[in-house]
């Protein structure tokens, strides 16, 4: 009996190994390109509404909407991965990610083509991104993992959300 | 029943804190020599809640410290004791020490017991070493005893009244035998006994007692000294230890104290007196170290307030005192309001054509209703400016004496009220620039007297409202700022090109830059080259602005604008294109439609238009934000919003004037970034966001 007790032990420490390392993301599509980002980050999905324009910044920093009484900025990835531009239609949506980065959470929405899916699984699948060169900038893209052979590439959301400082971008 | 006190102990923090500024600026303000009474009486009031509270919550080491400062005052208070300049200086390194303690206490830390230590025993030694004129040993005996109380004694207040009232009394030493209990004696009830015969001040002696898992409860290891107030005769008291003869050790001695005004030696040798040293009592402090331990503590007295003031104290109070009066008038508000809202209600309810007129009238209420609602939310919280200045007097007064310079602090418009987030930001930089004026600004004694100027130096600190602003300025009549040394001092660093023709205006402005600091020698006070540069962006950052006017030889004065409050602002609002923007109220002059003959173009380029005999700028709007699609080519078809900007006129073109509204100002910062020529971002009617227009930041995006 004790030794039934140990396997269980051992099967336990082991399931809690596992859930240590699971992990969600939750991915969407840009194009025919997949990504994904930490589901813990997302705080909620909207569909895409008309912003206010924000003057003299870059053009992938959309502008600012009224999310419940705080002003969010919204950011289009595929403007900021130099993708193609798509038109805004009825199944754009928003994803508003947070992080609690450098002592202030800051929050921000992110233009996307359409959610697709929530992936669960475990951290050691996650390959790390390959270096593509100096062609394609990779900076946000922790990792890549494939799913149902699909390729989903992991965001930094930290990275995506720091803004270049204002005086960077007047320089 | 257990009463959660936890609760309470925030209430307790906030009221040592304001007890110790109290008591702070008490302490500034008494004048040694010439004491006004109800002065100390505030000062001791302070100590005395402080120790009250502290004792309540717990917080023992808090108290006993507070009861030898109280101890201090309350002879000064009866007149006993002189007021002197040293032992203010200690009692306001006190007031500092326990700040600390209070702040660490707070703040769950531990408490510095070397600085805690310290600052008692300078306490100790000024009440041991100076009362008044006549040093006498009497004296000193008294206060080696409240020294001692707060350590074990049970009963606090009886040794000052033995002194005043000349009483006598009993000294026993009762060491009772290991089977003191074992023959049914009972000590507690013996106690009880002498109580009844006088004041009873017991002090168990528990050094022979042996460790728990060796301890015999039927061993009594306990001896106890014994001190009867009172007139008693000895027969009464032997007669309470008659049972226990030849169980213990017994010495009973009468205790006389005399005045402290008889004469000296004999009480100083008399064996009497002996007994009262209790034997936890420290060795007397000798007099030759007392002074050199005063010298010390003025130091930290001056390090412990720098430290303090510069500190920002992360865990600032979140709360706010507010007068009833204005929490009165708010529910007065809510009420109208709510009273407003169900007629409304019935009104809809079964709503005809008719009734357009009750629901207008109905409609114009609420809004004057929460027009005022607004307007005393937003007074609740208005403080006056007198938070942030109070803390000055002690910095001027610790600052001068370091430097050695006769500087007086005035302050002008303290209760001018200003907004909360306002006054919590405006400090730093205020101790920084009071700092500049003290160091750099005053000149020395001599130096004044050679310039034909006062020898002592005169700081004003002025606060007062103008337009929707509130301006706060800093006066000093040292030797103003040199034009030449600050524009050589800006070649030497690099900061501007030489032989640059530069204004005076443009030279104060260099002040401003990062790195740039003209004092000869740099002072651990201020002079590192850092500072006034935060100082301008902190200000900015509240949407002020700062500007400094100098006259060599006169003086200095630096004036702080800022807005009065952060959260609400009247607008105008504007459309550019298909874009809304807000044009803050109080920085529009007026608005005009302009005619071609007004216009007139400076070297092909620059746009202005003459107005009253003035040359104004135009800046479109639509250009300087990238505005699409361009409505109205010729600026004869929009609006010209004429606005000033820290002292600049100019006439922002755009298409339409919405109308006015106040609106919430919200950050832009708080998920985004600053945007250059905007101030923040508030919500329209329909939802939507609009930004709020930051006049002297478009004036500089046009001018590049």
């Amino acid at each position: 009996m004790t030794k039934e007790a140990k396997n269980k032990a051992v099967d336990k420490s082991q399931h809690s190994k596992q859930m240590e390392n699971a992990v969600q993301y939750l991915s969407f599509t840009l194009g025919k390109e997949e990504y994904g980002v930490d589901i813990l980050l997302v705080q909620e999905i909207r569909s895409w509404e008309p912003v206010s324009r924000i003057p003299n910044v870059p053009p992938y920093e959309k502008g600012v909407v009224n999310l419940r009484g705080s002003i969010v900025p919204i950011i289009d990835l595929r403007e900021k991965f130099n993708l193609k531009i798509a038109e805004y239609t009825l199944l754009t949506v928003v994803v508003v990610l947070q992080t609690g980065g450098s002592n202030k959470i800051r929050t921000m929405g992110a233009v996307v083509d359409a959610v697709s899916d929530v992936i669960s699984m475990d951290k050691t699948q996650i390959q790390d991104a390959p270096d593509f060169g100096t062609k394609v900038s990779n900076e946000f893209i922790t990792g890549l993992i494939s799913v149902n052979e699909r390729m989903v590439m992991l965001l930094d959301v930290e990275k995506l959300l720091k803004l270049e400082d204002l005086d960077q971008h007047d320089n | 029943m257990s009463i959660d006190m936890s609760q309470f102990q925030q209430a307790f923090f906030e009221e040592c804190f304001e007890g110790l500024e109290a008591m702070e600026s008490g302490l500034l303000n008494l004048d040694t020599g010439n004491i006004d009474s109800e002065e100390i009486n505030t000062i001791f009031r302070g100590a005395h809640s402080i120790k009250g509270g502290s004792g309540t919550f717990g917080f023992s080491s808090v108290a006993d410290f507070t009861h030898v400062m109280e101890t201090l005052l309350d002879e000064m208070r009866d007149g006993r004791r002189k007021v002197t300049q040293s032992a203010v200086d200690v009692l306001l390194g006190s007031v500092d020490c326990l700040r600390e303690m209070v702040t660490a206490i707070q703040n769950e830390q531990s408490v510095n017991d070397a600085s805690v230590a310290k600052h008692k025993r300078s306490l100790e030694i000024e009440l041991n070493g100076s009362a008044g004129e006549d040093t006498s040993v009497p004296v000193e005996v008294k206060s080696i005893k409240e020294k001692s109380e707060p350590e074990a004694e049970v009963n606090i207040s009886v040794d000052d009244e033995a002194v005043e009232l000349n009483q006598q009394g009993w000294k026993i030493a009762f060491c009772p035998y290991l089977d003191l209990l074992k023959t049914g004696n009972d000590p507690v009830r013996m106690f009880r006994e002498l109580a009844e015969l006088g004041e009873l001040t017991i002090l168990a002696n528990v050094q022979d007692v042996p460790d728990f898992y060796e301890m015999d409860p039927e061993e009594c290891n306990i001896s106890w000294d014994l001190k009867v107030l009172g007139d008693s005769p000895l027969a009464e008291i032997k007669e309470i230890f008659n049972w226990v003869e030849g169980d213990c050790e017994l010495d009973i001695q009468q205790l006389v104290i005399k005045k402290p005004a008889k004469p000296v030696p004999v009480i100083n040798k008399s064996p009497k007196l002996e007994p009262v040293i209790t034997p936890e009592a420290k060795p007397i402090p000798v007099p030759g170290i007392s002074s050199k331990g005063v010298a010390d503590d003025g130091e930290t007295v001056l390090q412990q307030s720098e430290r303090e003031l510069t500190k920002v104290t992360p865990k600032a109070s979140s709360s706010i005192r507010v007068d009833t009066a204005k929490i009165d008038a708010l529910i007065n508000m809510v009420g109208e309001v709510v009273i407003t809202q169900s007629m409304l209600g019935l009104v809809g309810e079964n709503f005809a054509m008719e009734k357009v007129g009750q629901l207008k009238r109905g409609l114009a209420q609420l809004e004057r209703h929460t027009r005022d609602l607004q307007q005393s939310v937003m007074s609740i919280r208005m403080l006056p400016i007198s938070f942030v200045f109070s803390r000055f007097p002690r910095l001027v007064h610790d600052i001068s004496t370091k430097l050695g310079k006769k500087i007086e602090l005035k302050l002008v418009g303290e209760n001018t009220e200003v907004d909360k987030a306002v006054v919590e930001v405006i400090n730093d930089p205020l101790v920084h620039l009071i700092r500049n004026s003290l160091d750099h600004g005053i000149e020395m004694p001599a130096e004044r007297i050679a310039a034909g100027k006062p020898e002592t130096g005169t700081i004003e600190l002025k606060a007062y409202h103008r337009g929707g602003h509130i301006v706060i300025e800093i006066i000093d009549d040292g030797h103003g700022l040199d034009k030449k040394k600050l524009i050589a001092k800006a070649i030497e660093k690099g900061l501007i090109e030489e032989n640059s023709i530069i204004t005076d205006k443009q030279a104060f402005e260099l002040i401003f830059m990062p790195g740039f600091s003209t004092a000869e020698q740099l002072t651990d006070i201020s002079g590192r080259g850092v500072g006034m540069d935060v100082v301008r962006k902190n200000i900015q950052s509240l949407g002020g602005n700062i500007e400094i006017i100098s006259e060599p030889g006169k003086g200095t004065t630096i004036a702080i604008h800022l807005p009065l409050t952060l959260a609400i602002l009247d607008g105008q609002s504007v459309a550019v294109g298909s874009e809304t923007y807000i044009v803050p109220l109080v920085s529009i002059i007026e608005s005009i439609n302009i005619t071609e003959k007004m216009l007139n173009n400076v070297a092909g380029k620059g746009e202005t238009f003459r107005l009253r005999n003035q040359y104004i700028p135009i800046i479109r709007m639509h250009e300087i934000f990238n505005v699409q699609p361009v409505n109205r080519e010729k600026t004869t078809e929009g609006v010209l919003v004429v606005v000033e900007g820290q002292g600049v006129l100019c006439g922002l073109f755009v298409d339409d004037l919405l109308g006015q509204q106040q609106v919430v100002i919200k950050s832009l910062e708080a998920n985004y970034r600053r945007i250059e020529g905007v101030s923040g971002a508030t919500i329209l009617g329909d939802g939507s966001v609009a930004l709020i227009l930051d006049v002297p930041g478009l004036v500089r995006l046009s001018n590049r």
